[in-house]
């Protein structure tokens, strides 16, 4: 019944192929740009079909085994999928988001030399990103997920030449790595751990079947969630591995609205409702997971405070709203974090591709003038609304259902969050004044930004100012879409105590609703206080608004006199609290020590030495042993005589 | 009586005789003679022995040897030649070119 379900990665991964061997030949932009788009549009065709077939069918699980992997002993691994809610849900933001900036790229990436392997490296993340979230094993999951590791990569040191984008590039590599180390001791431990109680498996489904065969809350379940964990953190950039998401801003901006916010960096959170029985069971792993989640959700938004550059202030918002979903899933609210995922995905590609629209526009202009400002900095932008109205309309709306302003999407799946992390039997009301107090931040910085960019007088240089264009129509279509969805993308999950019938939270009850039911995870409270507590969370949006407006608009002068008073914690937030420094400080330069040290006294001496010595040995061998050779013909023929003698000697007396 | 350990010792006496040219004159033609000397003495101890024995698997080797040894003759007389051709000599002590 499900048996197209394979088509859904297959066709990125033809498209990369396609535009992989044969792009460089193709040249013309609109067939590579096509075959990319249409790709990525039949794929989210048929995940429509399967997800609609999936709505209305009474089993919610499906598994489809296309074939055998490798048979080991007792372990069997397929090639399997698994379609459920969750995943279908992914399937739904990934294809979705992804077709719209396949899009968005065409006229994004308009006249760049490498603009094939731009589509290329795009579908095949969309392929890679499809396996990890309709794998059906920890293996197939496992090949999604170093996939997207390695498009990320690839994406992020697009511009080969900029060596800032390759030091990114590496960065993210690097980091990521540590994550997957993470993930890897995990999947190994847990199929240890279950392999002990006789079921050697890594399948999804008999992962979750078997899960009550570990004791609840021992040792070896939070170890092995916790090794999940930060896989999690490394993917999702979260508490101690986010510092390579910022620096993933070096990539295109595409790039940076799909797989740096809409769909890579949530695999984590993906992930963690994948094994949801797993993390349920180890309530110290939840607990850590909460307080990670809402530390870097602050962090991150503190730091979004003082950036100046338009897409690394966005960056930081990611990395903030991806501390909320891990926040979420900490305090057990699994579908809520899956709902906030899902509303992310649009606002913030949204966001980002509004972005992109900007910054495409100003380099266009400055390009135009022959200047080389910086065409990401928002201190050269400034009253562009009029310029572009579409983008800034866009623009505006993403950043009001970010904010949490009510009845746009942000709203509602932020509230579920906040809800959680004050009623549930996981959270705490620390966890709520963090996260309410991050709502704030948010709202503060997000209209900061469009402030900056698009309110207030024009500080482009005048020689640049009548230069800057509306986008073409592959740009602004998407951006359209998307903040519809923004919008409205909320309505299917409207709490029940707003009139709503959360039909997105029974939409995935199947999946999460075993877990939550068996170890106690739900939030309770009276109505009042839910009430109350909403209200609290809108003041605090509108309140973080209002600040931005006196600040950027009422009272330009406001901003500087503050960052005179408190320079010392200014330059602490502008600096990204020395995180980076810190970890070149612990981390890095070590590391770098022990390599330079391991150079200079291992490989040159000892490696180098047995390789320089086996030679020097040989040489002198061969230059004492050349005497022997006097090339008169007596003295090797006695040598022979010698040895037959010697020989005949050795059978008749020996 | 001749018993075949005349024959042998005959054939020792002219094999030593052989290798001692072999190792110590200086003629080439002469050296390729006392390895004929050594061949036909090996010859001598096949057929003594086949005799002796009663099977005739030593003469039939003795044929290929004599084969064996012409092929050599013709080889190494045009060897002769031609080093004579390249260095006037025929002296093994002129033969040092085989070294380092």
């Amino acid at each position: 019944m499900y048996s197209n379900l394979w088509l859904i990665p297959f066709f990125p991964l033809l498209g990369a192929i396609i535009n992989g061997l044969f792009g460089k030949k193709i040249k013309n932009e609109a067939i590579i740009g096509s075959i990319g788009t249409l790709a990525m549009f039949l794929s989210f065709l048929v995940a429509t079909q399967n997800f609609f077939r999936l709505i209305g069918d009474s089993q919610k699980v499906h598994e489809i085994v296309l074939a055998s992997w490798m048979s080991v002993g007792n372990l069997q691994v397929n090639w399997e999928l698994l379609l459920d809610p969750l995943s279908a849900v992914m399937i739904m933001v990934v294809t979705g988001v992804g077709t719209l900036i396949h899009l968005y790229s065409i006229g994004y990436m308009h006249g760049d030399p490498g603009f094939y392997r731009f589509f290329s490296y795009l579908n095949l993340f969309a392929f890679s990103m499809l396996m990890l979230v309709l794998g059906g094993n920890a293996l197939v999951m496992f090949i999604g997920w170093e996939g997207v590791g390695l498009c990320s990569y690839l994406l992020i040191g697009f511009y080969i030449d900029k060596k800032s984008a390759g030091d990114a590039a590496k960065k993210a590599f690097v980091v990521n790595r540590v994550g997957d180390f993470g993930f890897l001791c995990g999947l190994l431990t847990l199929f240890w751990a279950l392999g002990s109680h006789g079921v050697w498996t890594i399948n999804f489904v008999e992962i979750a079947a078997n899960a009550h065969l570990l004791e609840a809350g021992g040792v070896l379940i939070t170890v092995v969630t916790l090794a999940f964990f930060l896989g999690a953190t490394g993917k999702s950039a979260q508490i101690p591995l986010f510092t390579w998401l910022p620096d993933a801003m070096e990539g295109p901006t595409p790039v940076s609205a799909l797989i740096h916010a809409a769909t890579m960096v949530t695999a984590g959170v993906y992930m963690i409702g994948r094994m949801n029985i797993l993390f349920a069971m180890a309530p110290s792993t939840m607990l850590t997971i909460a307080i990670i989640g809402a530390a870097t959700a602050f962090l991150a938004a503190s730091i979004g405070f003082a950036q100046n550059d338009i897409k690394r202030v966005l960056a930081y918002s990611t990395v903030s709203q991806l501390g909320y979903m891990f926040l979420a899933m900490g305090v057990g609210a699994f579908s809520a974090g899956i709902f906030h995922l899902m509303t992310h995905a649009f606002f913030k590609a949204c966001l980002f591709l509004g972005s992109g629209s900007v910054i495409h526009a100003m380099h266009h202009a400055y390009h135009h003038a022959h200047l080389h400002d910086d065409p990401q900095d928002m201190r050269n932008m400034g009253g562009l609304r009029k310029k572009m109205p579409i983008t800034y309309w866009t623009f505006l709306l993403s950043t009001i259902a970010i904010a949490g302003v009510p009845l746009f999407s942000g709203f509602f799946s932020k509230d579920e969050i906040l809800w959680w992390s004050f009623g549930s039997t996981a959270g705490h009301p620390i966890f709520w004044i963090i996260a309410v107090a991050v709502a704030g931040m948010t709202a503060f910085y997000m209209f900061r930004l469009v402030f900056m960019t698009f309110f207030g007088e024009q500080r482009t240089d005048a020689r640049a100012r009548d230069h800057i264009p509306e986008s073409p129509w592959t740009i602004t279509v998407p951006l359209i879409i998307l903040a519809f969805l923004a919008v409205v993308g909320g309505y299917v999950g409207v709490p029940k105590i707003l009139g709503g019938g959360n039909h997105f939270g029974e939409f995935l009850n199947p999946v999460f609703g075993h877990a939550q039911e068996l170890y106690d995870l739900h939030a309770h409270g009276s109505h009042a206080v839910e009430y109350t507590l909403i209200a609290l969370s809108v003041c605090i949006a509108l309140f973080g608004i209002y600040m931005a407006w006196l600040m950027y608009m009422k009272n330009p002068k406001l901003p500087a006199e503050f960052t005179a008073k408190f320079a010392g914690v200014y330059r602490f937030v502008f600096n990204k609290w020395y995180i980076d420094e810190l970890y070149d400080f612990l981390f890095v330069n070590p590391c770098k020590r022990i390599g330079t040290f391991l150079w200079r006294a291992f490989d040159v001496r000892i490696v180098d030495g047995i390789v320089n010595g086996c030679a020097w040995v040989l040489k002198g061998c061969g230059a004492g042993l050349r005497y022997t050779q006097t090339g008169y013909m007596y003295n090797y023929a006695v040598a022979m005589v010698v040895g037959v003698v010697v020989i005949v000697g050795f059978y008749v007396f020996g | 009586m001749i018993t075949v350990t005349h024959y042998l010792m005959l054939s020792a006496i002219l094999f030593a005789i052989g290798t001692l040219g072999v190792l110590t004159r200086k003629n080439a033609i002469v050296v390729f003679m006392c390895i004929e000397v050594m061949l036909n003495s090996v010859n001598l101890t096949f057929v003594a022995l086949s005799r002796h024995v009663g099977n005739l698997d030593g003469q039939i080797f003795v044929f290929f040897v004599m084969t064996v040894a012409a092929a050599e003759a013709a080889v190494g007389l045009a060897l002769i030649i031609a080093f004579y051709r390249n260095r006037e000599s025929i002296d093994v002590d002129d033969f040092n070119m085989l070294k380092w």
